[in-house]
């Protein structure tokens, strides 16, 4: 049987995603004898050179965690998007952004200065601390990547074959890729381009707590403020849960088993661009439904109020479309004048 | 292109169709003047204004959004427009997170015999929005250019 060989790359990312890999336990046996490992700095000490002494394709799959937040993680996600035949984005971070992307409510400069000016635990020698290039031993130098203004995710980048969403993906997802890998071993077929690995249907499909017919939000709780009931739909509790608008493939872990609503880490529901826009119209449109003339404009007012920082709940774990359409038309523009020169 | 057929700064009106719209109408029969800034749109209802198109319009290039409807409890849909009060608090707060100022998105009640309403509102509007700089510079995230080490 021929190796297949993997590498795993990373962005900007937390590790978690490397440590749903270890955690895989008794399923990384069949992939012992199946994979060749080309590129993991979470196992071992992998260098970049050595990638970039391969051939182009000579990596059959490569697995990105993270976005894309340094001058640095646009120069990888290059680097194994050539060397590679199959670009994965593995975890919610690389598929939409993650929590990484909270970030792009504020610019670099912005979170620069607040860390390193402004920090209460920093004397204050203001900007001098900002030094991104320094000197070790006899004119060596050292410099770090730039901090990009946004935090997008690595699709924006570099052309994407299939999306593992999940923060960190689950096992389950495991299974339909080991799938997929030992078929393309095997036959070479592959699925088709910008599949996306995990469930087809919302969240609510998957979580089996008890809906009612009509749900009704007439006061907004937050999570720490009350203790769920086990069994009833958190939305009709009051708890912004972003179930409806998420895909499923967890299995529904955190509205089941933590008694906490979903902060969609799996991402836009099947079909959908857009799932936190979809969200706010949604919980808009429930709030205090059929009250409306009681409450007039003054009680939806405080009513609406209640629902504190949407850009942190609704897009928690996907960049807003806007940001990244603006985005991508902004790098169109900056290609096609460098071409006219 | 001549400024007036590119006024700076665009904005997009959403009018409903059964009171809004009937007011611009009105206006233009009127012979009121009102500024070339505004691409009226006209929709069922303001209920019917997903809060996905007003950031499409932003996308597109608007500098600012107008959504315009009947008064509370007067919509012929009985509480569409209540729908597009709730949307419009969440998404003001939504924008100004993102980096667009409040002012760009506004939401007002105007009534089939309100034409003269409008003209103050298209013209508060323009005047309150000309101060401001182009919104597609405003967004963060894509304020500024970016460059990279090497």
């Amino acid at each position: 049987m021929t190796k297949i060989k993997l590498a795993v790359a990373a962005g900007s990312y937390c590790g978690g995603c490397d440590m749903s890999i270890v955690a895989l336990n008794e399923m990384l046996i069949p992939l012992e004898d199946a994979i060749d490992l080309q590129f993991w700095q979470f196992a071992a000490d992998f260098k970049l050179k050595d990638v970039e002494k391969l051939k182009d394709g000579e990596i059959d799959i490569t697995l990105f965690d993270g976005p894309i937040r340094t001058s640095e993680h646009i120069k990888t996600a290059h680097l194994f998007r050539k060397k590679s035949k199959i670009m994965i984005a593995y975890g919610s971070c690389a598929c939409f952004g993650g929590i990484p992307q909270l970030a792009n409510s504020y610019s670099a400069k912005e979170i620069l200065d607040e860390n390193y000016v402004h920090g209460y635990n920093m004397d204050d020698s203001g900007q001098n601390h900002m030094q991104p290039t320094s000197e070790y031993k006899k004119g060596r130098k050292m410099t770090l990547p730039k901090l990009l203004d946004s935090c997008l995710p690595l699709d924006t980048e570099v052309e994407v074959d299939y999306f593992v969403p999940g923060c960190p993906p689950v096992p389950g997802q495991w299974e339909t890729l080991l799938d997929i890998i030992s078929k393309f071993i095997k036959t070479g077929e592959l699925p088709p381009k910008g599949t996306v690995i995990a469930g087809n249907t919302a969240l609510c499909e998957e979580c089996g707590r008890t809906k009612p017919d009509e749900i009704v939000i007439n006061k907004f709780v937050r999570p720490y403020e009350v203790d769920p009931d086990p069994e009833i739909c958190l939305l009709a509790q009051g708890i912004i849960c972003l179930g409806p608008a998420t895909r499923s493939g967890c299995g529904a872990k955190c509205t089941l088993n933590a008694n906490v609503p979903c902060r969609g880490c799996f991402g836009p529901a099947p079909e959908v661009n857009d799932a936190g826009i979809k969200m706010l119209s949604a919980i808009a449109s429930i709030a205090g439904a059929k009250k409306e003339g009681e409450l007039g404009e003054e009680g939806l007012k405080a009513l609406m109020d209640q629902v504190v920082d949407p850009f942190g709940t609704f897009y928690r774990f996907a960049v807003p479309e806007i940001m990244k359409q603006m985005k991508m038309a902004k790098k169109q523009v900056k290609h096609v004048s460098s071409k006219s020169k | 292109m001549p400024e007036i057929l590119n006024p700076k700064p665009k904005i997009v009106a959403f009018f409903c169709k059964w009171c809004s719209s009937k007011a611009a109408d009105i206006a233009g029969v009127s012979r009121m003047e009102y500024p070339p800034n505004f691409i009226p749109i006209m929709t069922p209802c303001s209920g019917r204004v997903e809060p996905e198109f007003i950031f499409d319009a932003f996308a597109e290039g608007a500098d600012g959004v107008l959504v315009a409807g009947c008064h509370l409890g007067e919509c012929h849909y009985v509480v569409g427009n209540y729908k597009t009060l709730k949307r419009m608090i969440l998404v003001k707060k939504l924008a100004k997170e993102m980096g667009i100022e409040e002012e760009r998105i506004r939401v007002e009640w105007i009534a089939t015999a309100e034409a003269k309403k409008l003209v103050t509102v298209t013209n508060d509007m323009v005047n309150k929005l000309k101060h401001l700089p182009p919104c597609s510079s405003k967004l963060k995230g894509v304020t500024q250019e970016e460059k990279t080490n090497d």
